[in-house]
């Protein structure tokens, strides 16, 4: 990380349009550990986190994170307080706009405090000495005689106080202090990290007044639908539009083509016909005017059933060797005193976030402006300036509110449709997806099937343990023909088990792609969190023990004096987080009568996760009753926003495992809109009961997404305990189940 | 045509075909974007508005439908609104926020209808209303203690 620096106020005002004044900080942090120092002189300073206190004592935190319902704005925000000393209510948090001056804005992965919390911490800590040293200065007394308290600096001799407010003025033409000398809060005062607080952005939530894509109005502005082909990559032969020339209030129609990335890069669009008109209803009607004679291309004999069926033959068979195992597994087999076998299967998903895909783009010759619920915004740039030629600094984009995005808002075809209309007809333009349109052309989680094989000895111990699995990778979607799933998306869950086992040994098979693949919320962990925890299950009973103590057995024990780096998995940890979940959800009760116990851990974005779900099952319908979940995220930022996430992740995983599946018929997509691609309702939220570790000491880890990969297997084993059917293949309302 | 609708008690008129569904109107003509839009066919909530009081999915009414009646959005203000607002609040309930709006007038509709809702009132209620973020315990708790309120309130 850079220094700290004070930012020259002109360029700020320029950068964020807010009123310039006070201290402005701005430092540069990176995601990524560069291993080389770049070949530019030390001068050389691009900021990418900005912290403004102005005369009123607002303190303005510019957010280089997209906003999507993970409570980032809010979790850095109090950061920054915490060291600051500042009041909660005059805290505001501004959005940057996609620029790469603001550093990586990718909202993935679940990184975004891991990364960013200790910049956060030293600004505010910057700026605090700069306060007091103001302070100091107009008391004329030594900065070892105030302190900072609540929004004011408090002289401690004689109990004077003056308003941030009042200081910023002085402050800001003092120099900012040296790195070495910004020392940070002990763990034991701080007043908002780990605490409860409440999000920034409550009020505009309860009022209606939180602009998200879908809400942005420019002067002028048209509204457009664009019709795609159903099945993936194909094209437009030829269309009629008189139908929909007709509709009142459409204005023009006009076919794009699909704009497809080089290789490695980007997403591209998939092309179709934009109707464009003056409101969102009239573009709707108009496409669904439209006659269109499809060029349906390869993708038309994808039939996910039988795809399901040749991934099944797949994982059946000896696949491709992944590296990393251990021992040797036909050996333990040979030996062992049973072996017991299973075929997994998950079906592909969409994302569904309730906001669905949409962006404003205004294109004027030579710049573009885009307004977009955008996950990347740089991409997103990067992007629009490959494919419409236009030099990348007359490219903004105002990232606004996400309604959702589940990790389909990290791939901009929207946006790039938005900008491809508005330079056809010379206007601003909000393409808005119907629900239909983003149920059957989204980037799918990839459908995947695993076989897996283990032996146990005379003692019930696991003695070998094969996988196989088979899953269309995300890679496709930036390189055709990538046929095998790759290192990174097998690194998450399948490489590196958490469990001890003599002998190891994992597979690949082919999974080609004939729809776009994409990520969604947890990714990969879905599959192995799926596979992994029922397969434990099922070895557990075949070992006729305890699932609880079983997956603890399997767990190693770490020795004391073992050092592990900081984000190194422990085993230790994750004992802690089951046998608490244990412990909260009264493990080997009695149960009421059709009533089911099951248990899931999983580690994900190096966070520990273990989960109890209770079900109930009559007559074929599940009820989850109970779930309880305990997370071992490190440092807890923001503790009821980890409790809401993870509640989130509870109904997310829920929703997948009982309702999810997205399935093809001659290549197109069979589901529609919440009638047939269903989502879990009020009713059937159960009582969860969230704890999380107390790790002040530990690097904060992600929170977005882990709670996620353990539900489904989890509901599967409560289910098999309730009424001894064990279910392999997802969801469950594909197997019976209501 | 022109059709005069009345929003949050102010009166509008405005030129549209009268099949238009409502929450096009408020949305794209009258420019009131805190009704939101999310599947268009009477499944989610997100566009819930009351129609003299009655819950009503305005994505799938047309505007003409609304003649003559009260609509009240989620930029309107009631009493019942304004104690929801302030528990829902209390509770951090919002994720995104983005089905917020419609959750609220479905709460209001309920908290309009019946005094003291059970937890099965409640799903009831509320079943017409997806949270993709998965809100729903805490919108439960919200509205509970938004009853509370109210009933210490009219003590
Ligand atoms: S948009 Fe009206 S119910 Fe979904
Ligand atoms: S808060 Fe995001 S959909 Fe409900």
């Amino acid at each position: 990380m850079s220094n700290i620096q004070k930012i020259d106020r002109r360029n700020f005002v320029k950068l964020f349009g807010l009123a310039s004044g006070g201290i402005i900080l701005g430092c540069t942090a990176t995601t990524v550990e560069k291993k080389f120092k770049p070949a530019i002189d030390s001068d050389f300073f691009e900021p990418n986190l900005f912290v403004q206190i102005d005369t009123s004592g607002t303190v303005t935190l510019i957010a280089s994170r997209s906003e999507m319902g993970q409570g980032i704005r809010t979790s850095l925000a109090s950061a920054i307080a915490d060291e600051l000393e500042a009041d909660w209510q005059y805290v505001k948090v501004k959005q940057a706009t996609g620029h790469e001056k603001y550093g990586n804005q990718n909202t993935d992965g679940s990184r975004s405090v891991r990364t960013r919390l200790e910049p956060m911490r030293k600004m505010g800590a910057a700026a605090k000495m700069m306060l007091i040293s103001a302070a100091a200065q107009k008391w004329k007394i030594a900065e070892k005689d105030c302190k900072a308290e609540n929004h004011f600096i408090v002289n401690t001799l004689n109990n004077d106080k003056l308003f941030y407010g009042d200081l910023v003025a002085l402050a800001s033409e003092l120099e900012v202090p040296n790195q070495t000398k910004i020392e940070l809060k002990k763990v034991a005062d701080f007043k908002y990290i780990g605490k409860t607080l409440k999000s920034v952005d409550l009020k505009e939530f309860t009022t209606g007044t939180a602009t998200y894509g879908i809400d942005i109005r420019i002067p002028n502005m048209q509204f457009a639908a664009v019709a795609r082909c159903p099945v993936a990559f194909g094209s437009v032969k030829s269309f009629k539009k008189n139908k929909a020339a007709q509709v009142s209030g459409v204005s023009q129609i006009i076919e794009l083509q699909r704009l497809t990335p080089p290789i490695g890069k980007f997403f591209g669009m998939l092309g179709g016909v934009a109707v464009v008109a003056n409101t969102t209803w009239a573009a709707f009607q108009g496409k669904l005017a439209l006659d269109i004679d499809w060029n349906l291309g390869e993708n038309v004999s994808f039939d996910t059933e039988k795809f399901k069926q040749t991934l099944t033959e797949r994982v059946r068979k000896r696949g491709k060797l992944v590296p990393g195992g251990n021992g040797n597994v036909n050996s333990a087999f040979k030996q062992a005193n049973q072996i017991v076998e299973a075929t997994y299967h998950v079906p592909f998903l969409a994302h569904a976030p309730m906001e669905v895909p949409n962006a404003t783009a205004w294109f004027q010759k030579d710049k573009i402006e885009v307004w977009a619920p955008v996950q990347d915004p740089q991409t997103a740039r990067s992007e629009l300036a490959h494919f419409f030629e236009i030099p990348i600094e007359n490219i903004t984009i105002h990232v606004t509110f996400l309604g959702g995005g589940f990790g389909r808002k990290s791939k901009s075809d929207f946006v790039v449709e938005a900008v491809a209309i508005s330079k056809k007809i010379n206007a601003p333009v909000q393409v808005v997806w119907t629900r239909e349109d983003d149920i059957q052309h989204s980037f799918y989680h990839a459908t995947s099937a695993q076989y897996l094989k283990g032996s146990l000895d005379k003692q019930g111990n696991v003695t070998g343990w094969l996988q196989r699995v088979g899953f269309p990778s995300i890679v496709s979607s930036f390189k055709p023909l990538s046929d095998y799933a790759s290192g990174f998306e097998l690194g998450q869950g399948f490489t590196k088990p958490i469990y001890q086992l003599p002998n190891f040994r994992l597979e690949n098979v082919k999974a080609e792609a004939n729809l776009r693949i994409g990520w969604l919320r947890s990714v990969v962990h879905i599959h192995s969190g799926f596979g992994n925890n029922s397969f434990v299950d099922e070895l557990a009973y075949a070992a006729k023990k305890d699932p609880v103590q079983f997956h603890l057995d399997l767990l190693k024990k770490e020795t004391n004096n073992v050092k592990l780096a900081p984000l190194q998995y422990n085993s230790n940890r994750m004992m802690d987080v089951l046998n608490q979940t244990a412990k909260m959800a009264n493990w080997g009760k009695k149960l009421p009568k059709n009533h089911g116990l099951g248990v899931a851990i999983h580690y994900s974005f190096y966070s520990y996760v273990a989960t109890i779900v209770e079900v109930s099952v009559i007559d074929k319908k599940v009820k989850l009753e109970n779930v309880f979940t305990t997370i071992d995220c490190g440092l807890a930022l923001n503790k009821d926003n980890i409790k809401n996430q993870l509640e989130g992740a509870t109904m997310f995983g829920m929703s997948l495992a009982m309702h999810g599946k997205i399935s093809t018929k001659d290549g197109a997509v069979e589901q529609h809109n919440f009638f047939d691609y269903q989502m879990a309702r009020m009713q059937d939220a159960p009582n969860i009961n969230i704890h999380i570790m107390d790790k002040m000491h530990e690097p904060p880890t992600g929170v977005g997404e882990p709670g996620v990969p353990v539900m489904a297997p989890a509901i599967c084993n409560a289910i098999f305990n309730a009424t001894g059917q064990r279910v392999r293949s997802l969801p469950l309302t594909d197997v019976g189940f209501l | 045509m022109n059709i005069n609708i009345s929003i949050n008690g102010k009166p509008h008129t405005i030129n549209t075909q009268e099949d238009t569904p409502l929450l096009w109107v408020i949305r794209d003509i009258v420019g009131l974007t805190g009704t939101k839009f999310g599947c268009g066919v009477s499944q989610c909530g997100a566009c819930s508005v009351l129609l003299d009081g009655k819950l009503t999915k305005s994505c799938s009414v047309p505007v003409s439908y609304a003649l003559d009646k009260q609509v009240f959005t989620i930029e309107g203000s009631s009493k019942n609104l304004e104690i929801l607002r302030q528990t829902w609040s209390e509770n951090n309930v919002p994720q995104c926020g983005y089905c917020q709006s419609g959750q609220l007038i479905a709460a209001t509709a309920l908290l309009d209808t019946i005094t003291n809702p059970t937890d099965q009132d409640i799903d009831k209620a509320m079943s017409g209303n997806i949270c993709r973020c998965g809100t729903y315990t805490r919108i439960k708790k919200a509205i509970h203690q938004a009853v509370a309120l109210k009933n210490k309130a009219d003590e």
